[in-house]
């Protein structure tokens, strides 16, 4: 792994050097532009074209795909949520102004889903995180079958969300659940995971934790197998137990990544969509039959292709956007705010 | 994540002094796992795979048997039968192969142009490198959401709705591919070699052809595997995208559970159905799998 985080101090240093570059300094600098000697004129300048133009050819399918399917849509989803727009009548789309931005602030289903989004993002992520380091300490014993271990913990990772929701929601059935008889088996009473409010939400975050925290897990084992192994020599000499050891090296130690994996997992929380639809089954873009677990990305969804306003959705989409990069900044705030304190 | 947060953490000066002194018992060496360990892990790897069991275990049974309390523990004899049915009416036979196709294309093309893009990133110097790597990662923090109403009208425009072009071709290249593919070849790929391939007068291309895709054999290999695992469990647009009559294996899971009057059964062998080639894949390439995941997403 070590070499691997070479690679990582690269692209700021270029990123640094990039911008005062000289026009046409680039290729001379690296003594690779130089053509073979006693080639033609013709081919030596077909040679030092091929030098300049072939970085920009190989990277350009990404920034024209990226370009056309991401970037662009983004602007246009901003354009349409000043619009009504109907998916009945695409063509009669009029200016609406701020008028969707307006109808969302004033909507108890939007803050609601925004709640949801919130306290199912939470509950999904913290466990999920928290565990995925004790598995990632675990499996970083030297272990019999080590590569079997990983194997099975990420099986979840290749269940597709369709097919995990829908054996969930058989497992949290309300009569003839698996779940609520094992919770009769050891006296507790049944629980109506599909309409309680916190039930739901619960099953519902069961599943994204289930799905992903094996994968984070390896992400933690891939950092801790890069910790020096001086760092835990001298804390043994310095009398720190094991448990000592894990808080005061391995945990400082990953916090880059335990960074990282909170920003990614933030992310997919906030876009949490095919679990609470599927798991609401016939209301599932209602997130239930109270809206009790609808997340705005499934709110987004009922808006616009079930109930077919997609200026509204648009709208939608860019409150998500922004709620981002607000929490975008939050977490660099914090981050730095740890650096400093160390 | 930038890249200074994530340079290794150098030894500093009093470690080398205590390294002198003699070594303690079992500090820093790699330790054994003890009996708790595998208690812990094993009941961890019971929790990942018993849904999975269990999907199987309810798709082998009839409807009924699933109704009642307690829920089956055992297989049962309908397993073929519920997945025959399943196949027909959950129409699992054209979900199968369009997955399929839309996997293997975006898997085609997000390997080939995250190979170059990576290799253009890693190893060739050009203005703005730096620049357009960290747009490219960057790129990784907008949401899909943000682009589905626009691409679900110009789809419509186009006369492309509920046909697989419009799910290929948003993912022929991704921002995780091509930074995965940079981090792989900026130590897998020596420099002199291009250098000496460049000296002997070849060009880019035959560059890319004779030095860079053999070195990146192994990465494309993993990438692919991951794109496909990817695109294979992709939800969101192919949902909006795409009807039942011309469902990718997810649409029509999806179709399938919230059939109004549902045979779970059915339903679980159906669930079952749609993740086998997956399943199947992660049994012959779990390690490879593995091993990406843990070098690709530390840096991503």
């Amino acid at each position: 792994m070590s070499s691997s985080k070479q690679a990582l101090a690269h692209p700021a240093s270029s990123a640094d050097a990039a911008p005062g570059d000289k026009p046409g300094a680039a290729g001379r600098a690296n003594g690779r532009g130089t053509p073979p000697p006693g080639s033609s004129s013709w081919r030596s300048r077909l040679y030092r074209w091929d030098m300049k133009a072939s970085p920009y050819a190989f990277i350009s399918p990404f920034f024209i795909v990226f370009g056309a399917f991401s970037l662009i849509p983004l602007l246009y989803t901003a354009w349409y949520s000043l619009h009504n727009v109907q998916l009945a009548n695409l063509d009669g789309q009029t200016w609406a102004g701020l008028d969707n931005y307006e109808n969302l602030l004033s909507s108890d289903f939007f803050w609601n889903a925004l709640w949801n989004t919130f306290t199912i993002g939470v509950i999904s992520t913290v466990p999920q995180l928290l565990m995925a380091i004790g598995l990632a300490h675990l499996l970083n014993y030297k272990l019999r079958g080590s590569t079997v271990w990983r194997v099975v913990m990420l099986t979840p990772y290749a269940t597709s969300v369709a097919a995990a929701t829908l054996v969930f929601v058989l497992l949290y059935s309300w009569d003839g659940g698996m779940i609520n008889w094992l919770l009769d088996f050891v006296g507790i009473d049944p629980v109506n995971w599909r309409e309680s409010d916190w039930g739901s939400q619960f099953a519902v975050s069961s599943i994204v934790i289930w799905r992903w925290t094996g994968y984070n897990a390896l992400i933690y084992l891939a950092a801790m197998q890069a910790i020096p192994v001086d760092l835990y020599e001298s804390a043994a000499i310095d009398g720190a137990n094991r448990w000592q050891q894990f808080i005061h090296v391995t945990i400082p130690q990953l916090r880059p990544t335990i960074l990282f994996t909170v920003v990614v997992s933030t992310i997919g929380a906030t876009q949490l969509f095919g679990e609470p639809l599927l798991f609401g089954g016939v209301s599932g873009s209602k997130g239930g039959s109270e809206h009790q677990y609808q997340t705005l990305g499934l709110y987004m969804y009922d808006q616009g292709w079930i109930i077919g306003n997609l200026g509204k959705a648009s709208a939608i989409a860019w409150s998500m956007f922004l709620i981002l990069l607000i929490v975008a900044v939050i977490q660099l705030l914090i981050s730095r705010r740890l650096r400093k304190s160390q | 994540m930038t890249a200074t947060e994530l340079t290794t953490p150098q030894s500093t000066e009093p470690v080398k002094t205590r390294r002198e002194r003699p070594r303690v018992m079992g500090a820093g060496k790699q330790l054994h796992a003890g009996p708790l360990t595998y208690v812990v892990l094993s009941l961890f790897a019971l929790l990942s795979l018993a849904p999975l069991v269990w999907t199987a275990i309810a798709a082998s049974r009839s409807n009924q048997r699933l109704a009642e309390t307690p829920p089956p523990l055992w297989f049962g004899g309908n397993l073929f039968k519920n997945m025959e049915r399943a196949w027909e009416e959950g129409g699992l036979g054209t979900a199968m192969f369009n997955t399929i196709f839309v996997a293997g294309m975006i898997t085609i093309s997000t390997v080939l142009f995250s190979t170059l893009a990576g290799f253009a990133f890693a190893k060739l110097r050009f203005k703005f490198s730096g620049v357009l790597l960290l747009l490219t990662i960057g790129t990784m923090m907008i949401p899909p959401q943000l682009a589905v109403v626009p691409l679900y009208l110009w789809m419509a425009d186009l006369g492309w709705s509920n046909q697989l072009q419009t799910v290929i071709l948003p993912t022929l290249c991704t921002a995780f591919g091509t930074f995965f593919m940079r981090q792989y070849l900026v130590q897998a790929l020596p420099t002199e070699l291009i250098e000496a391939a460049r000296v002997d007068g070849a060009s880019s291309l035959r560059v890319v052809w004779h030095v860079v895709f053999p070195a990146a054999r192994p990465a494309m290999a993993v990438l692919g595997l991951l794109t496909f695992v990817f695109a294979w469990n992709d939800f969101l647009w192919p949902i909006i995208a795409l009807n039942q009559e011309n469902p990718t294996v997810q649409v029509a899971l999806n179709s399938l559970g919230t059939g109004y009057v549902p045979d779970q059964a059915v339903i679980m062998a159906g669930a079952l159905l749609g993740t086998l080639p997956l399943l199947i894949a992660f049994l012959l390439f779990g390690k490879q799998i593995v091993g990406g995941i843990m070098q690709g997403a530390v840096k991503g």
